[in-house]
């Protein structure tokens, strides 16, 4: 039972990742309806970011927040360069861009940091909270962090001007322009803040598996897991679909060992697709013939 | 007389390869209401789309002296240029009231702002009703009504209006139009006015021009164009 | 959608004309020539590069022609790669039978894998075949099939020798083995794609419904699509683990399903020609990114593919019938609807 609950908790701290990179991916996805297949290594890269900071003597909390920026602007900049050219191409054509900027990152990062696995340091304490047998520091910490990007993310849509303008002109882009917005930027924003939060999951996630070039494909695999579970159009059902395949994985874990955890997310991807592609609580599409 | 809000000469429109106007004149003066007519076809919604840059074009459009033909559609609707397209392009998964809310984006003076939202609520009772409902749940006349205010919202020099009679009950149609030639008296807001339905847009319209296949065939008063009997006949269809 | 997903038509094509019968016949001469000119290394890669271009050929039947996107195609490459090889290791087949055999078990395969994913649309089925690209080299290493698949460690093949009789090297020989199959497998698909088969993918990738309402039977193409594509690839993958002479798990990684998808894309899609196109850029494009950077040759890589869908988002072939329109017409001017005479009262 201990064990159960232990996993449960443990499961909720990495679910809170998977959470935030699906947040990211579905964000992306309600704007110009493509996953983009390099977020993962974006995130890995922004993290590599960080620990050159820390490396250079930066204290943690200032280099945290400075490598939010960095992402952020860093993801701006890449859709308005980048991906801009290609916007009205076809969607395979667009698909290998996302590759290819998928491979570049993560050669690059090898390149620069090399490919053996460096440490990341944990903001959070070494020793358990009230010396509970449960769930680390870093866990709890790492839970909370997500929590509050979370719900920075979600007011931002929901009550200000400016998210309801991205939310709009992910929707409706040529409704959007006839009130005068800048579907253009909104984009970049869009990539921008995803970049940010997915930046957020690298510095939390790196100190449990250490910092290495694939860092993130496996995670990447885990939060399309939970944006399909969740809903691929629901950003709220893509984070309580992160947290889900978080515990579930680690539950099934205790039962099945751990080198299955990866067919887990396989198994849910496929299931889900299967029994219902809208997820739980995303719109099940009628197409109007 | 002064000089017209918008002026356009020698306007071609295309999609694609395919030309849809070929060179075309005409005005909307300030505060007034010109009306473009014509069958399916004709290119009356490609004019006001083009009026938004949201077609390729070539010739000269004129919005109170500056150019605009060009211009991307976001910075027309910036200088003051409302377009309810046809189809109503409302938010359908924002609610009427964010719908009202996007509508004033662009603008910076916040209690005029509520002002108007109260406005609009007040032209459309229904819209009060239904704020908090999402967009996509209307009847298709308060979705035209919520297309209309959310226009208003940005309190536009022009108002571009493409087929608001369609699809909706004549009594919806009445409020509609009346609406229209209110604002267009109170607010001094100009507008330009696509429609089928001749007889209702001429009686509301100051000058009107009639477009077949992409070119102008008659143009003038609204007036002189509703007496004539003959053009009536057989162009308008009654 | 401002998006052209609707912009890859396949030009209309009848018969062959006769410049293009020459043109193709003097190309077959030259391949034909080619193991006599180059070295064995070189043949071995292009061989390699056919047995990809029949891959693409499949790929391309399912995801240009009939719409739907298949990131995980790699699994039937793996299925036929491992299909020649344990029947050449356990059971002693003679390396040529194998090939229908792979093709066949492909099919089937395809077809059985086709017929759930008739669900799934765009995005959804895009990462159910990625999942299954990615579960391939799992379950191809697990415990159960060991006994047949040599778990990790894969198996191991003899390269054949040519026919007693024949003076050329196994190289040259597999080249032309493959180079057989090529130009079987192309003139088959050549012959489909652009009757009413063709036609009919092409209508129920651009306008589903519309084709239903006209009697197509949209289910049943589709899954059948999907074996067909996969016994191409199939047989790619059974040729290609010939010519290198084992197959094991950690070949048929989800990057080869991306590989190959990046090989259609590039060679242009709903195009038989692109698959040629695409083929020679994903067998020598790596090389050569390695040459221009030791360092970081994948990220030279992502910049060729980037830098490919800016100048020519349609693929190779893509560009190559933009070329040919502009060498061949005059420019077009913007066709004017022609007006309807007027009759009354002018405008002013």
């Amino acid at each position: 039972m201990d064990l159960l609950i232990h996993q449960v908790l443990s499961g909720l701290a990495t679910g809170g990742i998977y959470a935030s990179v699906a947040l990211a991916l579905v964000m992306i996805y309600q704007a110009t309806h493509l996953v983009n297949f390099a977020q993962g290594e974006i995130a890995m890269f922004a993290t590599y970011i960080c620990w050159t900071m820390l490396n250079a003597g930066v204290p943690y909390w200032p280099a945290f927040f400075l490598t939010i920026v960095i992402a952020f602007v860093g993801g701006l900049l890449i859709e308005r360069v980048i991906i801009r050219p290609v916007e009205n191409s076809p969607v395979l054509s667009v698909v290998i861009v996302f590759i290819g900027l998928l491979v570049i990152f993560n050669s690059v990062a090898g390149w620069i940091y090399s490919y053996t696995i460096k440490p990341f340091p944990s903001p959070f304490p070494a020793e358990p909270l009230f010396g509970n047998t449960y769930v680390t520091s870093h866990e709890l910490g790492s839970m909370a962090v997500t929590l509050v990007v979370l719900g920075l993310v979600f007011a931002f849509f929901r009550f200000t001007p400016l998210g309801l303008a991205m939310r709009a002109a992910a929707q409706n882009p040529a409704s959007s322009r006839l009130v005068g917005v800048r579907v253009g930027w909104m984009l970049a924003l869009g990539w921008g803040l995803a970049a940010a939060i997915g930046a957020v999951a690298g510095m939390m996630v790196a100190p449990i598996v250490f910092l290495e070039p694939n860092m993130f494909g496996g995670i990447l695999l885990y939060a399309f897991a939970g944006a399909l579970l969740g809903g691929i159009d629901s950003p709220g059902g893509a984070v309580i679909g992160g947290f889900l395949v978080g515990v579930i994985e680690n539950v099934v874990g205790v039962y099945l060992g751990t080198e299955l955890k990866l067919t887990v997310a396989l198994i849910i991807i496929i299931g889900v697709l299967v029994l219902r592609p809208s997820g739980l609580f995303g719109k099940v599409h009628v197409a109007r013939v | 007389m002064s000089a017209p809000l918008l002026q356009v000469r020698g306007l071609h429109a295309q999609y694609g390869p395919t030309r849809v106007l070929h060179g075309i004149d005409f005005e909307v003066k300030q505060g007034g209401i010109t009306t473009i007519l014509g069958a399916n076809g004709a290119g009356k919604t490609t004019t006001l789309r083009a009026m938004c840059g949201m077609v390729r074009t070539e010739g000269q459009i004129m919005l109170a002296g500056e150019r605009i033909d060009g211009k991307a559609t976001e910075e027309v609707v910036r200088r003051g240029v409302a377009h309810v397209p046809d189809g109503r392009g409302t938010f359908m998964h924002l609610t009427v009231e964010e719908n009202l809310r996007m509508g004033a984006y662009t603008r910076k003076d916040k209690e005029q702002v509520q002002a108007d939202y109260e406005r609009m609520y007040t032209y459309f009772p229904r819209l009060r009703e239904r704020r908090r409902q999402q967009a996509g749940t209307l009847s298709g006349g308060e979705q035209q009504m919520l297309a209309v205010s959310r226009a208003l919202m940005l309190r536009p020099r022009l108002l571009l209006l493409d087929e608001p009679s369609f699809g909706l009950a004549p009594r919806i149609v009445q409020e509609i139009f009346r609406i229209f030639r209110e604002i267009n008296q109170t607010e001094g807001t100009s507008m330009l006015l696509v429609e089928q339905n001749a007889s209702l847009a001429l009686q509301l319209a100051d000058e009107a021009y009639l477009l077949e296949t992409g070119r102008v065939v008659i143009s003038g008063s609204a007036e002189s164009i509703r007496n004539d009997e003959a053009v009536r006949r057989s162009y308008l269809g009654y | 959608m401002t998006r052209q997903d609707a912009a890859f038509q396949p030009p209309p094509r009848r018969a062959l004309s006769s410049r293009q019968i020459l043109g193709l016949a003097v190309l077959l001469v030259i391949a034909c020539a080619l193991p006599f000119v180059l070295g064995n290394y070189r043949i071995f890669q292009i061989t390699l590069a056919l047995a990809y271009a029949i891959a693409l050929l499949g790929l391309n039947m399912l995801t240009g022609y009939n719409g739907q996107i298949s990131l995980g195609h790699g699994a039937f490459f793996a299925i036929g790669a491992y299909t020649a090889a344990v029947l050449m290791d356990k059971a002693n087949f003679p390396y040529w039978a194998t090939i229908p055999i792979a093709g066949i078990v492909c099919l089937v395969a395809g077809f059985l894998f086709g017929l759930p994913a008739l669900r799934l649309e765009g995005l959804y089925l895009a990462l159910a075949t990625f999942a299954l690209g990615v579960a391939m080299p799992q379950i191809l290493k697990h415990k159960s099939l060991e006994h047949w698949t040599g778990g990790a460690m894969g198996v191991v093949i003899i390269k054949p020798d040519a026919p007693a009789g024949i003076p050329l090297s196994q190289d040259q020989w597999l080249y032309f083995f493959t180079l057989f199959w090529v130009v079987v497998l192309f003139f088959a698909g050549w012959n489909l794609l652009r009757g009413r088969v063709g036609r009919a993918l092409v209508a129920i990738r651009d306008q589903p419904i519309a084709a239903q309402a006209m009697g197509v039977n949209t289910a049943m193409y589709k899954s059948l699509t999907f074996g067909v594509s996969a016994l191409y690839t199939g047989i790619a993958g059974a040729l290609s683990a010939i010519a290198v002479q084992f197959a094991s798990p950690d070949s048929f990684s989800v990057f080869l399903s991306l590989t190959l998808l990046i090989g259609v894309v590039i060679g242009g899609l709903a195009s038989i020609s692109g698959a040629f196109y695409g083929a020679i850029f994903i067998q020598f494009i790596p090389n050569l990114a390695d040459q221009i950077s030791k360092a970081a040759p994948w990220a030279i890589y992502g910049v060729f593919l980037i830098a490919f869908m800016y100048l020519m988002p349609s693929g190779v072939a893509g560009l190559v019938q933009i070329i040919r329109r502009r060498l061949s017409t005059v420019r077009a001017q913007p066709r004017d609807v022609p007006a309807v005479s007027l009759k009354g009262k002018e405008a002013r």
